[in-house]
């Protein structure tokens, strides 16, 4: 770029010299661009970042903690070893409606209209936010487990532990991302998305295994809240914090999520692919 | 190659409701070419289907030679499309939509930065840079979202509807913004509701309603189609008029009637200035209690009223 520039106005077109014609974005340097963006999305606007990733880690830790634990577990120092790696679920799961929110908000607001008629790699404006949406859940899970060994959480697996059920924990977000993205496009409003996900999560949340262990449970019960995904990620997360994970969990908490993926990514893909083309 | 738009019978309907019924454009390289019509006469959906949002039920379209259907990536490359609604994201400054943006197209972040900072000044937006676009007023939106359109070098530009429901002066910013797009050598396709817009800006007017072009030409021949424009006067009193319309008739020529929802109104179609205001003054000689006069370019609805009743006809015929 060596034109000369001139202050410029709209009426004086200076702005309008051609320069070297654009080439076309690469795939993972549009999907970089995606998440910059709603990166940039959550810097301008923090409010809803600090209520996800600190207030609500907080106040449920702390609840639980302390309300619940002398009663199911004997004590609060107890019941935290049971309850960490669990609560990590409980606070990620919520935050992952909002890969569908968001989505939906792009469609009827417009700017994905913009994104539509560029000649960028069309799945980048749907990967993109979702990898963001990934940090997050990185974010909200480191502040979980720092909350935790203030009080009084100590994971048995050792630093090794932690960061794996970091990752799995990450994992797990990112895979149900995708069920509330094949929402974002398939329903009209974003507050469709909002509700219906809530109906849908906070079940699935408490007939789990996150807050009593599924043995205490009738046996039925028990049954159900075993085939819960979100039983399976939390004892998949309680393993590996603890050192104690058996190959079995291991392999129902990652299948589940490798399964979520397989079945939800590409009904995002296909969905987006079929509104973009009415 | 000096067609950038073409368009061969083109249709749409969602569900049993066609919306656009067989539409052929011609539109030159460089050429401002408007589509004016009432809401829900096609013009959206037109400009959707151009700018390969849509796919057409039938018909054919090309810019600048590529199928809008078959090449839809490479039409995407020559096109930029400013929509009703603002497609910017809200959550992000204006500075960093149009950097974000020039990214997309394939800018490095450096340039993209450059471009940004140099777009925004001339759009009027130097002040607002780094406020959030969800706090901008409809002209600053509607002005943030044609430099992102133009950030892409386009040769075609679909601008639908950039001036409804802004103020007057956003409006007369957005005519600037639109001539220097010409200046460019930009071929410009903008949906409009006014007149008023299609004649100031357009090199070709297409007429559409219910779905077809029922109209089209230079602003001058459509104009001069539906019988140029009107004289209206308000009268202080309500009067006897059939004296007046004599007047006119025999001295003039003039056909003058009285407006149907106002009694104080009158209009007189008049093909130019010198009559009207030989008319104007042949009333008041004779004691007619004129309180203002007008002359103004015939509205949308008398073009398609007239246009429309012209169609009628020759259907009787």
């Amino acid at each position: 770029m060596n034109e000369t520039r001139t202050a410029s106005t709209a009426g004086d077109a200076a702005w309008l010299i051609r320069r070297a014609p654009p080439r076309r974005l690469g795939r993972a340097e549009a999907t970089g661009v995606f998440m910059r963006r709603t990166f940039l999305g959550v810097k301008n606007n923090p409010f809803g970042f600090i209520i996800d990733c600190l207030a609500s880690p907080v106040l449920m830790l702390l609840i639980f903690t302390y309300l619940f634990g002398g009663a199911i577990a004997g004590s609060t120092s107890e019941y935290i070893q049971f309850l960490l790696p669990g609560a990590m679920v409980l606070i990620i799961a919520p935050m992952t409606v909002y890969s569908g929110t968001t989505l939906c908000q792009d469609i009827t607001k417009g700017v994905h209209n913009r994104f539509r008629t560029m000649s960028v790699w069309p799945p980048a404006s749907v990967l993109g936010p979702i990898l963001t949406d990934s940090l997050r859940y990185a974010a909200a899970s480191i502040v979980t487990i720092g909350i935790g060994l203030l009080l009084g959480f100590r994971p048995e697996g050792g630093a090794w532990g932690v960061l794996l059920a970091l990752a799995y924990a990450v994992f797990f977000g990112f895979s149900i991302s995708w069920v509330f993205a094949v929402m974002g496009i398939v329903v009209k409003k974003p507050e469709t998305v909002s509700g219906t996900s809530m109906v849908m999560i906070y079940p699935l949340l408490f007939a789990s295994s996150i807050f009593v262990d599924s043995a205490t449970m009738p046996a039925w019960l028990g049954r159900i809240v075993d085939y819960n995904p979100i039983s399976m990620a939390a004892s998949a997360l309680r393993g590996l914090m603890h050192g104690t994970a058996a190959p079995a969990d291991l392999a129902w908490g990652i299948g589940t999520g490798v399964l979520l993926i397989a079945v939800f990514a590409p009904l995002t893909f296909y969905f987006f692919r079929k509104h973009n083309t009415r | 190659m000096s067609i950038a738009i073409e368009a061969n019978r083109l249709r749409k309907s969602y569900g049993n409701r066609e919306v656009v019924r067989g539409i052929d454009l011609s539109i030159r390289k460089g050429e401002l070419f408007a589509l004016l019509g009432p809401n829900g006469a096609g013009k959206t959906t037109v400009v959707e289907m151009l700018s390969t949002l849509i796919l057409p039920d039938g018909g054919t379209a090309r810019i600048g030679g590529h199928d809008v259907v078959k090449e839809a990536a490479v039409v995407r490359s020559k096109i930029s499309l400013t929509g009703q609604f603002a497609a910017l994201d809200e959550g992000m400054s204006g500075f960093e939509n149009l950097a974000m943006f020039a990214k997309l197209y394939g800018y490095s972040w450096k340039d993209a930065r450059q471009l940004a900072d140099e777009l925004l000044p001339a759009f009027g937006l130097e002040e607002a840079k780094h406020r959030l676009v969800g706090q901008y007023s409809g002209g600053m939106k509607r002005r943030l979202d044609i430099a992102a359109s133009v950030l892409a070098q386009p040769e075609v530009i679909f601008l639908d509807e950039p001036t409804t429901g802004l103020d007057p002066q956003s409006r007369i910013q957005i005519w600037d913004v639109v001539r220097s797009l010409l200046k460019q050598g930009t071929t410009v396709l903008l949906t409009t509701q006014y007149l008023e817009e299609a004649d100031r800006l357009a090199d070709r007017i297409a007429v559409l309603d219910g779905g077809r072009i029922i109209a089209e030409g230079t602003p001058r021949e459509l104009k001069a189609a539906v019988g140029g424009k009107t004289l209206s006067i308000r009268l202080k009193d309500t009067v006897e008029l059939e004296p007046y319309i004599r007047l006119l008739a025999s001295e003039h020529g003039l056909h003058m009637r009285r407006d149907e929802d106002d009694p104080l109104m009158i209009r007189v179609p008049s093909p130019d200035e010198q009559l009207a205001s030989l008319a104007v003054q042949t009333l008041m000689n004779h004691n007619c209690p004129v309180a203002e006069f007008a002359l103004a370019e015939p509205s949308l609805d008398e073009v398609f009223l007239s246009l429309t009743d012209a169609r009628n006809k020759e259907a009787a015929v």
